[in-house]
C-alpha cells in the first residue's frame, strides 16, 4: 500500500515513526531488539546477512541494515530507539549516530551542539509555508527575524554553529 | 488523605545517566548540567515526599514494538533497572507503592482513562536519570515510586490535552486515598531535541523557554499544542514534552515556581527542569486552614524564585 500523506511530512529531515512505518518496520525493530542479548550480538557479528534472515526483512531493509544506512532504516520503518541498539552493537552512542544521520563529521556535529544546536530557523518546513514560529513560541517571533537571516543550518547540509549560544547555559 | 504537594519536570537524557555511571560529573561539560540540580536536590531533601509518581517513557527497554500501551501504570512492588544493552544501570531497584498505584488505577479507569496495569516491568533511563538528578546516587531510593510509562515513541502519543486531563484524574485519585501521604509527581523527557534523521541536533530554546513560562502560568495553553507543532518546533523527539502536562494537570491551577534550570546541550538535547509547588503545601487540608492573603503569598513566591535564580 502506498504511503498516505501526513501534515508532518512537511518537516524537513524527519521520518516520523507512525503506525504505517511501525508495521512496515516491525522486522527491523525486532531485529534491533534482539541485539539486547549478548549471544545474539555475537551471532549477528559472526554472519550478519545470515542472522538477518530470521526477521523477514525486505531486500531494501536488509541492505539498509548491512550498509548501516541509518536514515534509510528510519524511512523503511525503523525507529531510532531501536536502531540505536544496532549502533551500540557497533560501539556507537546516540550522538555518534545523530552525526552520521546528518551527514556531518563527529567534530562538526559536536561543535554545532556546543554552539546551541541546529537552529530551527530554516528547518521548519520543506514547502516553506510554515517557516515562521507558530503557537506557543510565536510571541518571540519579532526577535527571531534577525536570527533567521544570521544562522541557517539546513537539515542535511554541513552544520553551522549558531551565532548566539544559549545565554541560559551560562547561568 | 493523600495530597500532591509539588511537581517536578526534568529531562531524562541517557548520556546524563552514563556520565553518572562513568563518574564524569566533575568534567566541565557535565558539571554545567549537574550544577543546575544542586538546589533541586536540597529542595527534595527538605520536601521529603512519602511517594513519587514518575511519568516517563520507555525507550525500547521494557516495551518493544510487540505491545505499545499508551499509558502503563506500574503497580508492582518493585521495578528493577532495565538492561539497555550495556547491562542494567548501577542504580537501586525502584520500590513501588502497589496500594496507592492500584487505587489510582481503579480511580482513573472509572474516570474514563483506560490505562494499562503493569505488574512486571523494568525501568530504563527515562525514569532512573531524573531520580538521580533529584535524589543523587543513594544506596536505596528514599521513597517508593509509582512509574507511569507513556508511549511517546510510536506516533501518535496521547495529545497534550489528554495528558493534562489524566493528570487531573490522578490528582483526584490521590486525594481519595485514605492514608496521609505527601506525593510529588514528576514529568520527564524533553526539552527540544531531535536525535533521528538529517535534522538531528535541532534545539529551539525559544520554544523551550515559552514552554517553561506557560507551564507555570498558563498550562491550558500548552495543552492545546498540536503534535505537529512539537515536532516542527521542538524536534521529532521533543514531543516527549506532553508528559510534562500530566504532571502539571495533577497540580493546582495556580502554583509557585520555586526553581528553574535550562542548559544546552546534554548530548543531543536541551536540558530543562522546573519545580512547581502547590500553594497548600504543608498546610492542613483545605477548609481547616486559614487562608493567607493572596498578595503576601505571591510576594513570598517571588522572593523564593529570585533567591534560587541568583
Ligand atoms: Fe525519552
Amino acid at each position: 500500500m502506498a504511503r498516505g500523506e501526513h501534515d508532518y511530512d512537511d518537516i524537513p529531515g524527519t521520518f516520523v515513526f507512525d503506525q504505517q512505518r511501525s508495521r512496515q518496520g516491525y522486522g527491523i525493530n525486532m531485529f534491533c531488539m534482539s541485539l539486547m542479548q549478548d549471544e545474539n550480538r555475537k551471532a549477528f557479528k559472526a554472519d550478519e546477512a545470515e542472522y538477518l534472515k530470521k526477521f523477514n526483512l525486505t531486500p531494501e531493509q536488509t541492505e539498509a541494515v548491512l550498509t548501516r544506512d541509518y536514515n534509510r532504516m528510519l524511512e523503511l520503518g525503523g525507529n531510532i530507539y531501536f536502531t540505536a541498539k544496532l549502533g551500540a552493537t557497533d560501539g556507537h552512542s546516540f550522538r555518534h549516530l545523530a552525526a552520521v544521520m546528518t551527514g556531518s563529521t563527529q567534530d562538526d556535529y559536536a561543535s554545532m551542539m556546543l554552539g546551541g544546536g541546529r537552529s530551527v530557523e530554516g528547518n521548519r518546513s520543506k514547502s516553506g509555508r510554515f517557516d515562521k514560529p507558530a503557537g506557543v513560541a510565536a510571541k518571540s517571533r519579532a526577535k527571531t527575524a534577525g536570527a533567521r537571516k544570521a544562522g541557517k543550518a539546513k537539515a542535511g547540509s554541513k552544520p553551522k554553529t549558531r551565532a548566539k549560544t544559549s545565554k541560559k547555559s551560562k547561568k | 488523605m493523600a495530597r500532591i504537594i509539588a511537581g517536578v519536570a526534568s529531562s531524562h537524557v541517557p548520556a546524563i545517566g552514563a556520565a553518572i555511571d562513568n563518574k564524569q560529573t566533575e568534567e566541565p561539560y557535565w558539571k554545567r548540567v549537574f550544577s543546575g540540580f544542586e538546589t533541586s536536590k536540597e529542595w527534595m531533601r527538605q520536601t521529603k515526599p512519602d511517594v513519587c509518581i514518575v511519568v516517563y517513557n520507555d525507550h525500547a527497554s521494557a516495551f518493544s514494538v510487540e505491545i505499545v500501551p499508551t499509558f502503563a501504570l506500574g503497580c508492582a512492588a518493585e521495578f528493577p533497572p532495565a538492561d539497555e544493552g550495556w547491562g542494567p544501570r548501577p542504580v537501586p531497584v525502584v520500590k513501588g507503592h502497589p496500594e496507592l498505584a492500584s487505587h489510582i488505577a481503579q480511580s482513573v479507569i472509572l474516570d474514563e482513562f483506560d490505562i494499562t496495569v503493569v505488574n512486571k516491568m523494568t525501568v530504563d533511563h527515562g525514569l532512573t536519570v531524573p531520580m538521580n538528578l533529584l535524589f543523587g546516587s543513594p544506596a536505596a531510593w528514599p521513597c517508593p515510586v509509582i512509574p507511569l510509562a507513556v508511549n511517546v515513541v510510536l506516533y501518535p502519543p496521547p495529545t497534550g490535552h489528554r495528558c493534562f486531563m489524566l493528570g487531573r484524574a490522578i490528582r483526584k485519585a490521590v486525594e481519595s486515598y485514605p492514608d496521609d501521604l505527601r506525593v510529588v509527581i514528576f514529568g520527564t523527557g524533553g526539552m527540544s531535541h531531535q536525535i533521528s534523521g538529517p535534522r538531528a541536533g535541532l534545539i529551539n530554546s525559544k520554544f523551550d523557554k515559552a514552554f517553561l513560562d506557560n507551564l507555570t502560568k498558563d498550562p491550558q495553553k500548552l495543552a492545546r499544542i498540536p503534535h505537529l507543532e512539537y515536532m516542527r518546533e521542538a524536534g521529532a523527539e521533543g514531543i516527549e514534552m506532553v508528559m510534562w502536562l500530566i504532571m502539571r494537570g495533577a497540580l493546582d491551577d495556580k502554583v509557585d515556581e520555586v526553581y528553574r534550570f535550562y542548559t544546552v546541550p546534554a548530548s543531543n538535547t536541551a536540558v530543562g527542569h522546573i519545580i512547581l509547588e502547590n500553594r497548600a503545601k504543608g498546610a492542613k487540608p483545605a477548609g481547616k486552614r486559614k487562608a493567607a492573603p493572596a498578595k503576601l503569598k505571591r510576594a513570598a513566591a517571588r522572593a523564593k524564585v529570585e533567591r534560587v535564580h541568583s
